[in-house]
């Protein structure tokens, strides 16, 4: 294992490189990493963009396993952020074992997780906020959250997103746009946008019956002299991923040719720079870029990727700054005659371990997480082996997941969502309440035990599969592959809908699912109504209390082709 | 705004998203029947216009690329055309290739109504081609077609 102090002097060697070509990651000067190296920064612009996004209400600092397997198709095959691990490595030309590689991908993550330690923390990504405030000005700089902050969390699910809106008014956010945050319904996203002390975006929504906007779709700010347009784009597929009926009298979509509205009229309304605050997806925004213009900044999420450079699509500048609050995208840009004329950039990593915690906002999380303290702290078990969830199959925590589904359920099949969110545990850490809730806080909990076919099970398995492998990024619908316990099956990503799934095979008794027969399933988060069963962290509780150490081995059952 | 239809009057927009849905109603009532298939539109076009040739433009279809509600997905239509009374569109016919009723509405125009455009929800049960035929009154047809998506949803992070 290397040791902390190499894996600092690595990082030291890599920011170099990284500084010459002129993008990449905070860089070290010297020997320690310290905090002032994560916000050393290029030259200047005239004005500042810091972007988070899909915090998950993450307040503390956690592991978060970037996933091994994250297939691109269609255009998006082989380039990032559809590259993992040593390819990734190599196309960012970072080094592996040094602390880069460590934050950026899945590769040796164990040890080096346990040589850098945690990363985010809602009190360190203050720190670095106020310090690039201080050193900029306030009246040049941004504050952008793009979506899913508000959720994730014991806390965010008890106080309805609460603890997060007070999370965000500290740090001075300017502006944010939504998708999980639409499950906790109409009437609380309302509220939400009514009293928070910063916009709700969102240029994508309309009422159901009238088609009128929901939302204001723009804000208009003055940073550093520049006239900067602000448009927010929601997850488009909000309605379709998650409960229809929470939102009911809403209607969204990518709308395309409303963006390229947005985009001119803001143009003819005197803005500068236009910034686009998305959670489209990283391979939805990509082709966005490419047939609306105008835009000079989109600003991704939803896919959670997190990429040391801005990807540079015609004169649109894509930045994806990961997830769980892992880094802070800053962004400066050189404005001149009311066009972007240059840009410098930076993905800082949230070392958690170099960063001095801002005390005002750890007395904030600290206050927020109180009422829950004891809860959270709960040890249920032990972890054996690493429990991670990203990656576009199964992941060891949705494993663990399974099994608790199987056995306290008394299944035969399980079937868990494709959620990308949750901290990963190292092995040997508790399984605490909280380590359990950060993967399963939804506000439709309900674990459903019911019966379906063999072809049933399939045609889900192929609906899903083509959310995640239409090969055009407009028709998929976010998320990872929905994870399956008691069966293994084959899957081809090349081919269309209905045909890339085969094999698939009973685990039980080894044998062909059969199309026509009844098996038990059971699940969670099914996106329909009045849903029976109990809360899924209560169905994983008792089986971890019950199992005492969970040991999981990589999932063998599920065979990829054609990526 | 469209003056006449064949299935409801739309009055106004307002009024056409209230009734929203009514021309799809033969397939929400229609007993348990095999879905169309692209033959059959085939098939139907030609009952409608015979072996004239069909260019493609002119014809804007917007739909949702995925349906949030397979129930009522809604469809705009606008045709480009001056609508003078030398050149103007005589009608718009809407197909879905998986629906039971492969010919959804058609919309009738004059000069009168200013611009060709017109709205509705359909329902569809799977995922299948609109397709809109838009004819002209010098005999001319221009047709464009869109896929929606209709999935079960769920499981998206």
């Amino acid at each position: 294992m290397i040791s902390r102090r190499d894996f600092l002097s690595a990082g030291t060697a890599l920011a170099g490189l990284l500084a010459a070509s002129g993008t990449g990651l905070a860089q070290a000067i010297g020997g320690q990493l310290t905090q002032n190296d994560l916000l050393k920064f290029g030259r200047i612009g005239t004005f500042t963009i810091l972007h988070i996004t899909d915090i998950h209400a993450q307040l503390n600092p956690l592991y978060f396993r970037e996933p091994s397997i994250n297939l691109g198709v269609g255009d998006a095959r082989g380039v990032p952020p559809h590259l993992t691990d040593i390819a990734f490595l190599n196309y960012f030309n970072i080094k592996p074992g040094t602390r880069d590689a460590y934050a950026l991908t899945s590769e040796d993550f164990t040890a080096l997780a346990r040589s850098y330690g945690r990363m985010g923390g809602a009190d360190r990504i203050a720190t670095l906020i106020k310090a690039i405030r201080a050193e900029r000005g306030a009246d040049k700089v941004l504050l952008l959250d793009g979506g899913d902050g508000l959720q994730g969390s014991w806390s965010s699910l008890q106080t309805k997103g609460e603890d997060m809106v007070r999370v965000f008014a500290a740090l001075g956010l300017d502006a944010m746009v939504g998708h999980w945050e639409f499950t906790y319904g109409a009437e609380r996203v309302m509220a939400i946008k009514e009293k928070a002390p910063f916009a709700f975006l969102a240029q994508n929504i309309r009422s159901v019956e009238w088609q009128e906007p929901v939302f204001d779709a723009v804000k208009t700010f003055e940073k550093g002299g520049a006239k900067i347009a602000v448009i927010g784009q929601a997850f488009p597929r909000t309605p379709i991923s998650n409960p229809r009926w929470m939102i009911p009298d809403w209607e969204f979509g990518i709308r395309e040719e409303e963006m390229q509205k947005q985009v001119d009229a803001a143009r003819a309304g005197g803005a500068d720079v236009v910034v686009l605050l998305s959670h489209n997806g990283f391979d939805v925004d990509r082709k966005m870029a490419s047939r609306v213009k105008g835009i000079d900044v989109i600003l991704t999420a939803h896919t959670h990727d997190a990429l040391p450079a801005a990807t540079e699509v015609g004169r649109t500048l894509l930045i994806a700054t990961g997830s769980h609050g892992k880094f802070l995208s800053r962004l400066d840009l050189d404005v001149q005659d009311k066009k972007v004329t240059g840009y410098r950039f930076q993905l800082i990593p949230v070392f958690s371990d170099v960063i001095a915690p801002d005390p005002e906002m750890a007395k904030l999380v600290a206050d927020i997480r109180a009422p829950y303290a004891k809860d959270l702290a709960r040890e249920v078990g032990r972890a054996e082996s690493l429990l991670y969830r990203r990656g576009n199959f199964n992941g060891t925590f949705d494993d663990m997941i399974c099994d608790a589904l199987l056995k306290e359920r008394d299944a035969e099949i399980a079937l868990s969502p494709g959620f990308r969110w949750g901290g990963t545990l190292l092995p040997g850490d508790p399984i605490t309440f909280e380590t359990i809730s950060n993967a399963t806080a939804i506000t439709y909990p309900a674990c459903y035990r019911n019966t379906m076919t063999g072809k049933q099970l399939k045609d889900i398995l192929e609906d899903v599969a083509d959310n995640i492998f239409h090969p055009d990024p407009y028709f998929q619908g976010g998320g990872d592959m929905v994870r399956v316990g008691g069966v293994g099956y084959a899957i081809d990503v090349s081919k269309g809908v209905g045909q890339r799934i085969s094999d698939l095979t009973f685990l039980k008794t080894g044998k062909p699912l059969e199309a026509d027969k009844t098996y038990t399933v059971a699940g969670w988060a099914s996106v329909a109504q009045n849903v029976e069963g109990p809360p899924i962290w209560e169905v994983v509780e008792r089986y971890v209390a019950g199992a005492k150490t969970v040991k999981i081995t990589p999932n063998a059952s599920v065979k990829v082709t054609g990526a | 705004m469209t003056l006449h239809v064949d299935a409801p009057l739309f009055a106004t927009r307002r009024r056409a998203l209230q009734l929203a849905g009514v021309a799809a109603l033969a397939a929400v009532l229609a007993p348990r029947m095999s879905l169309a298939t692209e033959a059959q539109v085939a098939e139907e076009m030609k009952k409608l216009f015979g072996s004239k040739a069909m260019d493609e433009g002119k014809v804007k279809l917007d739909v949702p690329e995925i349906a949030e509600n397979g129930l009522v997905v809604p469809i705009n239509i606008d045709v480009d055309s001056p609508m003078t009374d030398a050149d103007f569109v005589k009608s718009v016919h809407v197909f879905a290739d998986g629906n039971p009723l492969p010919q959804v509405v058609t919309y009738h125009f004059t000069p009168e109504s200013g611009k060709a455009s017109a709205s509705t929800r359909m329902r569809l049960a799977q995922t299948q081609n609109v397709i809109a035929v838009a004819e002209m009154s010098s005999g001319a047809l221009f047709s464009t077609r869109a896929q929606v998506k209709v999935t079960i949803g769920g499981c998206g992070g």
